[in-house]
């Protein structure tokens, strides 16, 4: 018997692969050159343009958008990896109606933006698909660095460090490098496999040797008196690693939904990866339209993000709503999860209707039931366990401006630490310049 | 809908708007749709002497200046006159006149400069019943090799003694065709009015070189690793030609003679700017040649919109209007004040207004935390490079009323008076007593 879109439980196979192959596609296609000059046309090249202020990472973005409208692409990209050198995985993965589109003076001309994500994907696609590496290591200075997380912080960091001529070794828990990159965002966000291809251009600069399946203080692996032991300097780049609980009865049936994405990022062939004909999702966030929309996407017939606050409240992006509500997930509001129970044909998810006060959010009485084969919470995440002695302010290792931590010789940077967005821009922000004060700091100044 | 007819040296067209001779003028084919489309006019593409025609490349013959967006701001090329045969090009001339008796037909004629191919050239053409003809005495590449085209408009005896003979050998109205490539445009109005030439037409092309092939380091139009310079045209020339219609509709010695707006014209707006300074007519190619002959219809129905907001019954009630406002700058009023005004609602933050004063006018414009910008009003001397570069044109200039002081000298705003007077010239003529 074939599986469909309305066969029972949670079943791999439920979509035809050219379905598959459709429903994973590039979901913001590139620009071709014609396409991309005419968007390049459209940059008023700003004084102290707000699209640069708006980025975490400072991209000179009229710059570059004038070396694509000169027939430059190279130069341009060479003008985006300078400050960022993950701009081709932040072209696709940054919420740019927030950040430098959300503030183009042409938004607020007429309500459209210069298209700065695609023509940044443009540049940076052309001259990686060359395989060009535009920048060159430094002489070798004889200093060692660690860089604990191969996620966009700590690839960030390493890649700067490497370029200044230290010796870095890159440590990550899983077997593949790139972090969220790699095993958190959405599979149509960066279709064919393109973070392990960053990785594999960023790794050109040389000068970075990288340890697999090595997580900071599991036994066998090291702990960071090891690393201090060994190296001159140590950057902490390990991300999330923890998902916040929901605390519920029945919370055990529910996965979590960055466990299903990584599932599914690694997945060879999607068709084997099963998914639930009913599937909830429990969040607001970035993470519950990933699962959601994905969820969709697999073949599940319905698939609902439950959010206990208003619609406007949910930490993803408008843009970002749209898309799930385009994608056909239901979104409900006001809605706070209290239990999940197992029933002969499935799940249900018994939430209580919540309400706004002056006190705050409260769970009103009123509950209500949804049926589920598959319940996703995407509640948030959260610090792993950190060596002793690492300071944290707000359930993040406490940093100051340029990432030290309270330990000497260890700064931090990314979502594992305090400071901007949780977002793969931020972490190269803060990578960046994490690596920046180590140098300045190994080379005694 | 206003009345567009329009009557130009005695040859009547239902409208301003010819179509220069030029490659879209070439040959029946073309003029017969262009008629079609709703031009009022033609002017046939160069004839040359009865014989071999001359032989164009066979590489490309046009180059290109784009703006944002591939726009075509100007095209400059290196086509000769007709290289079909004279005969095929009477004999169409003839038959598209017939057909076409409310339309003008001028034909454009370029032979080598002696009476004899003059007068040849001319017999032939009356016998079309042609309404007039055109004499190119300005194609700046090519003919001018050999004594021809701009060689001639170059040198104001040439034209007028070459005028005299087409006068003197036809009875037919005679359009002198000025090549800009020339440092005073009224020399050779004035050699063409002595001449007895009816009317001028002008500007035919600028010399030029559009761009260089950074691999071949070869000029383009690129033939055969080879390039040379050839006739610019289009929007990018027209302020170019505006103030040389505007040169000649002033000048004592060549006021009044008719004249044939040429250079760059592409919407309505562009002819009634020529026309304003004295065109009687204008004649279009480079619009033609990048849009198709379709562009007329706007001509057409913004020429009208215009002329019926204004009130003009005729088209020659546009004709010269403004040439009494263009004068010479020392007669400018240096006591005229005005300051750039910022208007808040529609700025849209972008800062070009500030890059261009704070970097390379007179740091009049100050920025704020919120990004808001202000004019200095004692720092701006309303250059206007404000108002050139805003992207949304919120930016305007306020004229201080009389008596305001201006906050930048500390002076009130004064009546009227000039560099001819003023203080600081040392040629200034003595206060009168």
């Amino acid at each position: 018997m074939t599986t469909s879109q309305l066969t029972p439980g949670v079943v791999p196979g439920r979509l035809s692969p050219e379905q598959y192959c459709e429903n994973f596609a590039d979901v913001a296609p590139p620009l071709n050159a014609h396409e991309a000059r005419v968007a390049a046309d459209r940059c008023y090249f700003c004084h102290d343009a707000p699209c640069v202020t708006a980025c975490p990472t400072s991209i000179d973005i009229p710059l570059f958008i004038r070396q694509i409208a000169t027939g430059t692409p190279d130069a341009a990209a060479k003008t985006i990896l300078s400050q960022n050198i993950l701009g081709g995985m932040c072209a696709r993965v940054c919420p740019t109606e927030n950040l430098c589109e959300g503030s183009c003076v042409r938004e607020t001309a007429e309500g459209k933006p210069v298209e700065i994500g695609l023509l940044q994907r443009f540049a940076t696609d052309t001259l990686m698909e060359k395989g060009a590496h535009p920048f060159a290591r430094a002489a070798e200075t004889g200093k060692r660095v660690a860089v604990v997380g191969a996620g966009p912080a700590g690839l960030s960091a390493a890649h700067r460090l490497a370029r200044k001529g230290h010796s870095v070794t890159l440590y990550d828990a899983r077997a593949k490098q790139g972090g969220l990159n790699e095993y958190g965002i959405a599979s149509y966000k960066a279709p064919g496999r393109f973070a392990q291809a960053e990785v594999d251009w960023l790794m050109q600069i040389g000068g970075i040797t990288v340890v697999q399946n090595w997580a900071l203080g599991r036994a066998g692996d090291g702990t960071l008196e090891d690393l201090l032991a060994e190296y001159d300097a140590v950057f902490l780049g390990m991300g999330l690693a923890g998902v916040n609980a929901l605390r519920l009865p029945g919370e055990e049936l529910a996965t979590p939904a960055t466990e299903f994405i990584a599932e599914l990022r690694q997945s060879a062939d999607l068709a084997t990866l099963p998914i639930g004909r009913k599937v909830v999702v429990i969040g607001g966030g970035m993470t519950a339209v990933d699962a959601a929309v994905q969820s969709k996407l697999l073949g599940a017939e319905t698939s609902t993000i439950v959010y206990r606050r208003s619609q406007a409240e949910m930490p993803a992006s408008a843009h970002e709503q749209e898309h799930a509500a385009t994608s056909g997930v239901r979104i409900m509001t006001y809605a706070a999860p209290v239990a999940i129970h197992k029933v002969a044909d499935g799940l249900e998810v018994e939430f209580a209707r919540t309400e706004m006060t002056s006190a705050g959010l409260r769970k009103l009485d009123d509950t209500f039931r949804l049926k589920a084969d598959q319940v996703f919470t995407a509640i948030g995440q959260a610090l792993g366990p950190l060596p002793e002695g690492v300071k944290t302010a707000g359930g993040k290792i406490a940093v100051d401006g340029a990432g030290r931590t309270s330990v000497a010789k260890v700064w931090a940077g990314g979502d594992c630490a305090v400071g901007g967005d949780d977002l793969t821009v931020t972490a190269v922000a803060e990578g960046r310049d994490a690596a920046e004060d180590i140098h300045q700091y190994l080379m005694g100044a | 809908m206003a009345d567009l007819r329009s009557e130009f040296i005695g040859i009547k067209s239902p409208n301003p708007f010819w179509l220069a001779s030029a490659p879209p003028t070439d040959k029946e084919y073309n003029v017969r749709r262009a008629f079609e489309a709703g031009w009022g006019g033609v002017v046939w593409k160069t004839l040359g002497s009865e014989g071999p025609p001359v032989v164009n490349v066979s590489g490309p013959r046009y180059g290109v200046i784009h703006g944002a967006d591939r726009r075509v701001l100007g095209i400059n090329n290196i086509e000769l006159i007709t290289d079909r045969p004279l005969e095929v090009n009477l004999q169409e001339i003839k038959s598209v006149k017939r057909d076409y008796k409310d339309r003008a037909l001028i034909v454009s004629l370029m032979v080598p400069c002696d009476e004899e191919s003059w007068k040849a050239i001319l017999k032939r053409v009356e016998e079309t019943e042609a309404d007039g003809v055109e004499l190119n005495f300005g194609c700046p590449h090519g003919m001018a090799e050999r004594g021809m085209g701009s060689a001639v408009g170059q040198v104001p005896e040439y034209i007028e003694m070459v005028t005299r003979w087409v006068k003197q050998h036809s009875r037919m109205p005679c359009i002198v065709k000025l090549t800009p490539n020339i440092t005073d445009i009224r020399k050779p109005a004035e050699a063409a009015k002595r001449g007895g030439a009816d009317a001028v037409s002008l500007i035919n092309t600028i010399n030029s070189i559009t761009s260089v092939n950074l691999d071949e380091f070869c000029p383009e139009p690129m033939i055969d690793g080879k390039g040379t310079h050839g006739g610019y045209c289009g929007p990018a020339v027209k302020p170019i030609a505006l103030n040389m219609v505007a040169e000649i509709a002033r000048s004592a010695e060549t006021a009044g003679i008719p004249i044939s707006g040429i250079g760059g014209v592409t919407t309505w707006r562009d002819a009634a700017e020529f026309m304003a300074l004295g065109a009687g007519n204008v004649q279009v190619c480079t619009a033609a040649m990048t849009y198709g002959f379709k562009v007329v219809q706007e001509m057409i129905s913004g020429l009208s919109d215009y002329m019926d907001q204004k009130g003009f019954a005729s088209t020659a009630e546009i004709v010269g209007r403004a040439v009494p406002k263009v004068t010479d700058w020392q007669y400018l009023n240096l006591n005229y004040v005005t300051k750039a005004e910022i208007n808040q609602d529609d700025c849209i933050k972008c800062g070009r207004c500030y890059a261009a004063c704070e970097d390379t006018s007179h740091q009049a414009i100050a920025v704020d935390e919120d990004r808001v910008y202000s004019v200095k009003d004692d720092e701006c001397v309303a250059c206007n490079l404000c108002v050139d570069v805003c992207p949304v044109d919120c930016i305007t200039m306020r004229k201080l009323p009389m008596g305001e002081v201006d906050p930048r000298t500390g002076r009130p705003v004064s009546p009227y008076a000039n560099w001819t007077t003023h203080p600081n010239n040392p040629m200034a003529a003595p206060a009168a007593e």
